[in-house]
Formats: structure tokens, C-alpha cells, sequence
């Protein structure tokens, strides 16, 4: 070893001296100083996992309300408001969970609120139940007639026209005014309470449409109604999949 | 002599190619992991929307700020709620509408509207997202959970990845001047809890879980529904899953 280190000329054994020391400080400044985040953008990546798993929760979540407030609970879960979250309406509840003394969630009374959901809007799902917050009983807070929990009508609408006001309004400018919607239309105790659940019927016969207007037809009542022969007109489709029944032709 | 000599040069020309197809492969795995099937036996997330049952209500904004600090200025949003208007002569008008401001009515009267609806939008964690491609510091990047995360602490608010979403998922952050965007709110799906926007969204319009599961609210929502994604040529293959989708939505 030391004949070997003596063929080198000492400037150069000096010089792998200092070479060697800056191959060991690289070394340690590579394996030991500089983060592992810094060279591997895995480890970044994991760490960024950490801090956003770590993040406040604000929202508490549904099941949490029912362990003290199962009566509300109980209440809810038959209503049409089941689906709804507590916190839908009372706002972000994870504070008063943690101190439920010190932090109590909102209790939206102001007539504004309700409407951001139930008033009145076109581009609103058909069948959803909307108001006109101007017209509709004004002044007047909506839980002094709805239970919030338990939201319903005051009383069941009786005529059809409460839902289905288009229809009822075409009807009543259509030769067909006379008709009751039950004439045509089997309504099932079930709808009114489950709309979308249980459907009203549809005449499905040809022979129910002409028991007014087949020639032959034996409606006394309907003695001025427009006449064919069914055995001719229309082939094998329900009348209703060509006329529209609730705003009829009019032309003879 | 000459044997050794062409044995040395093969062998030394295979070590060379083999170390530079090993290079290669190893930098196209993370490529082509995103587009294959997610792995059995793990969380892969996916969100479903109910056009037809949404109504508007923007309580999902709302919550969504209240629960990810996003600033309050109605131009900053994670998620947010178009208002389609589309006309009789083909006009199309998309408006995002503002939380606590009740949509205006007027299209009740309006007797050149064809049809008008609500769509939620919000980040559709693409499985191939064009967010993360273009990152010039890798702050974006996808979890394995299939979530597109942004790493606030690398992030240096080039806003390259604003102008790259085509889905405007996007803002920068007027405090931390990051970018920032929905994260499937990551710390309440990783306890188990669903996002915000899902857990107030009233008419369940909003439908959250994950992918793998055998049966779910989520795996239900894609087996009972016509489904579509938004920009589906884009290749971008999103996890927000859209029923009852009109092809006016862009």
C-alpha cells in the first residue's frame, strides 16, 4: 500500500485527498442534508396526501345528528324531507358536535330562506314543489304552516289542478272542458301522497275514446262530438298516441 | 484476441441498449397506469350527477365554501351551478348563478324559451387529467385513489394548469396564490364522510362513492342511468358521471 502511494508524485496524493473528502461530503450532503422531498416528488406528493387528509371538517354528516336529536330523527325520516341533510338548513354542525353547549347551528326562520329552494323557477325539475313566495300567503313565516321536519301541505289538494295547472288551464279553453280528469284518468289513493310512485291511468283502448266518438257510439251526451269509424280510422294506435286529448282539433 | 474483443463490444453494446429501454420503461409506467382499469381491491372515487333532479338551490356552493375556505367573491368556486337557457332558434345562454341570490325567473313568461335547466360542475378528476401533464413543477398530481390533488407547498401559481383544464375547474388563490380546485373534499372522503356538496344536496342530485364497490349509491347511480361525461373526445376519461345530460352541456 505504501509503495503504491509512494509511485504517485505528492501533489497528486494530495489532491486525491481532497478529491476523497468531497466525494464524502457530497455524500453526506446528498443522503443526509438535503430533504428526500426535494429530490423524490413521490415523497412531495405523499406529504400533500397527509396535509390535505389532515384539514378541519366543517360538515359533521347525517348520522351524527340522530344520536341526541332522535325524535327530530324519527320525525324526518317519514316525511319528504327524509333525503335532506340536517345540515342542508342548519348549516355546518361539526363545531357543535365537538361542544354542543357552546356552539348552537342556525335556525333559518326568515321567510327568504325556504324559497331558495321552493320558490317559483322555470328551469326548476317539473313535479318539484314550488311557490310564488310574492303571492303565497306574504308576510307570513313558512313553519307557522309547515313543519320544517315534516313539510306538507296544510291540506292535501283536492283537484288535480294543484300539480297539474298546464294541463288544467289547456283543458279548460278545450272542447273537452266538460270532462272530469277522472272521466279518462284512474287515480290511485296512493298518487296523491307518492306522485311519482303511483301513476293515474291512460285510456287503453281504442273503444274507451269511442264510446264518444265512434259513429256508432252510445254517449248520449256526446251526440255533437266528432265522429269515425273505428274499424277504419287510425289502425292499431290508442287514439291518444296521435290526438292530444286535453286540447283536442277542433276542426269537423 | 479478436474473439474476446466482439464479445467485449455485444456485450457491452447490450448492457448499453438494455439500460436505455430500462430508462424508458421506467419513465412510461406513470403514464400508462392512469389510463388502465382501476386496481381491484382499491378506492377508485367517481361522482355522479342528476341533471334532472337538480334544482338550483346552490346550497352545494355554499357548503363547499364554508367547508374548504374557498373565498367567498362569487367568482372563486370549486364547484359551481350553470342555468342552460336554451331557445327556440337554437340561442343557447349558460349562466353560473350565485349562492344566496334566488335565480331570476323571468324565463316564466318567456315564450321563446325552449327548455332551461341547472347543471353542477365541478373538477372532473380525470383519469388522465391535462391539469397534471402540463405542471412544469409535478405540484399536481393523482392519488391513488384516483383524486387530482394540488401540492400547495410546490405549487408556483403559473396558472398553466387554469388554461389547460377544459372544464374551467380551476382558480388561483387570492391568499396562497396557488392554483386550488375541488379535491372530492379528500380529508372528509378519507374518514369516511361524503363530500360537503354531496351531504346538502337536497334532492340528491349529487351522488358520491367509490368506483370498485359492489353496491353502492354510486354504483347503483351508473347502473340505473344513461350516462355521459362532459367533452368526452377529449380523452381526459372524467370520474364526474352525468345522467339525464343535455348535449347542449359543453
Amino acid at each position: 500500500m505504501g509503495k503504491l502511494f509512494e509511485k504517485f508524485p505528492d501533489p497528486l496524493a494530495r489532491l486525491i485527498v481532497v478529491f476523497l473528502a468531497f466525494l464524502v461530503v457530497g455524500v453526506i450532503v446528498v443522503a443526509v442534508v438535503i430533504p428526500k422531498q426535494m429530490m423524490d416528488v413521490s415523497a412531495q406528493w405523499a406529504d400533500a396526501v397527509k396535509r390535505e387528509e389532515a384539514r378541519p371538517i366543517k360538515y359533521a354528516g347525517f348520522h351524527v345528528c340522530a344520536e341526541c336529536h332522535d325524535k327530530i330523527y324519527e320525525t324526518k325520516k317519514n316525511g319528504y324531507h327524509r333525503d335532506l341533510s340536517c345540515e342542508t338548513c342548519h348549516g355546518p354542525a361539526k363545531a357543535h358536535t365537538d361542544d354542543p353547549d357552546k356552539v348552537k347551528p342556525v335556525i333559518p326562520a326568515e321567510r327568504t330562506f325556504c324559497p331558495q329552494c321552493h320558490a317559483y323557477n322555470p328551469s326548476r325539475p317539473r313535479g318539484f314543489p314550488q311557490i310564488n313566495p310574492v303571492a303565497h300567503n306574504p308576510l307570513k313565516p313558512c313553519a307557522s304552516c309547515h313543519n320544517p321536519h315534516d313539510p306538507k301541505p296544510p291540506t292535501t289538494p283536492k283537484e288535480c289542478s294543484a300539480c297539474h295547472g298546464a294541463i288544467a288551464r289547456m283543458k279548460a279553453v278545450s272542447h273537452h272542458v266538460q270532462l272530469a280528469c277522472t272521466t279518462c284518468h284512474e287515480v290511485p289513493q296512493r298518487h296523491k301522497v307518492s306522485p311519482w310512485s303511483v301513476k293515474p291511468t291512460k285510456p287503453q283502448t281504442r273503444e274507451f275514446c269511442g264510446k264518444c266518438h265512434a259513429k256508432d257510439g252510445k254517449d248520449k251526451m256526446a251526440k255533437d262530438a266528432p265522429k269515425i269509424d273505428l274499424a277504419e280510422h287510425g289502425e292499431k294506435y290508442v287514439c291518444w298516441q296521435c290526438h292530444y286529448p286535453h286540447s283536442p282539433e277542433v276542426e269537423q | 484476441m479478436n474473439g474476446r474483443r466482439t464479445f467485449l463490444r455485444g456485450f457491452l453494446s447490450v448492457l448499453l441498449s438494455g439500460g436505455a429501454i430500462g430508462g424508458i420503461l421506467k419513465i412510461l409506467p406513470s403514464k400508462a397506469d392512469a389510463r388502465e382499469a382501476p386496481p381491484k381491491g382499491q378506492k377508485w372515487y367517481g361522482f355522479g350527477v342528476s341533471v334532472d333532479k337538480c334544482i338550483g338551490c346552490a346550497r352545494c356552493m355554499d357548503a363547499c365554501k364554508t367547508e374548504n375556505n374557498v373565498p367567498r367573491e362569487p367568482f372563486f368556486f370549486r364547484t359551481w351551478v350553470e342555468r342552460y337557457i336554451i331557445r327556440k332558434n337554437g340561442a343557447t345562454t349558460v349562466k353560473a348563478i350565485e349562492p344566496n341570490v334566488e335565480p331570476s325567473p323571468e324565463t316564466a313568461s318567456d315564450k321563446s324559451i325552449l327548455r332551461s335547466f341547472f347543471v353542477p360542475k365541478l373538477c372532473n378528476q380525470c383519469a388522465s387529467p391535462a391539469c397534471v401533464q402540463v405542471c412544469p413543477v409535478g405540484a399536481t398530481f393523482q392519488t391513488k385513489d384516483g383524486v387530482v390533488l394540488v401540492n400547495e407547498k410546490t405549487c408556483i401559481g403559473c396558472r398553466y394548469c387554469i388554461q389547460a383544464c377544459p372544464y374551467g375547474a380551476r382558480y388561483l388563490h387570492p391568499v396562497t396564490h396557488t392554483a386550488d380546485k375541488c379535491t372530492f373534499c379528500y380529508h372528509r372522503i378519507s374518514q369516511g364522510l361524503l363530500p360537503a356538496c354531496v351531504e346538502v344536496c337536497p334532492t340528491q342530485a349529487r351522488i358520491f362513492g367509490d368506483l370498485n364497490a359492489a353496491a353502492s349509491p354510486m354504483s347503483r347511480f351508473l347502473r340505473m342511468n344513461k350516462i355521459h361525461v362532459l367533452k368526452p373526445g377529449l380523452n381526459t376519461e372524467p370520474k364526474v358521471y352525468y345522467a339525464s345530460l343535455d348535449g347542449e352541456v359543453r
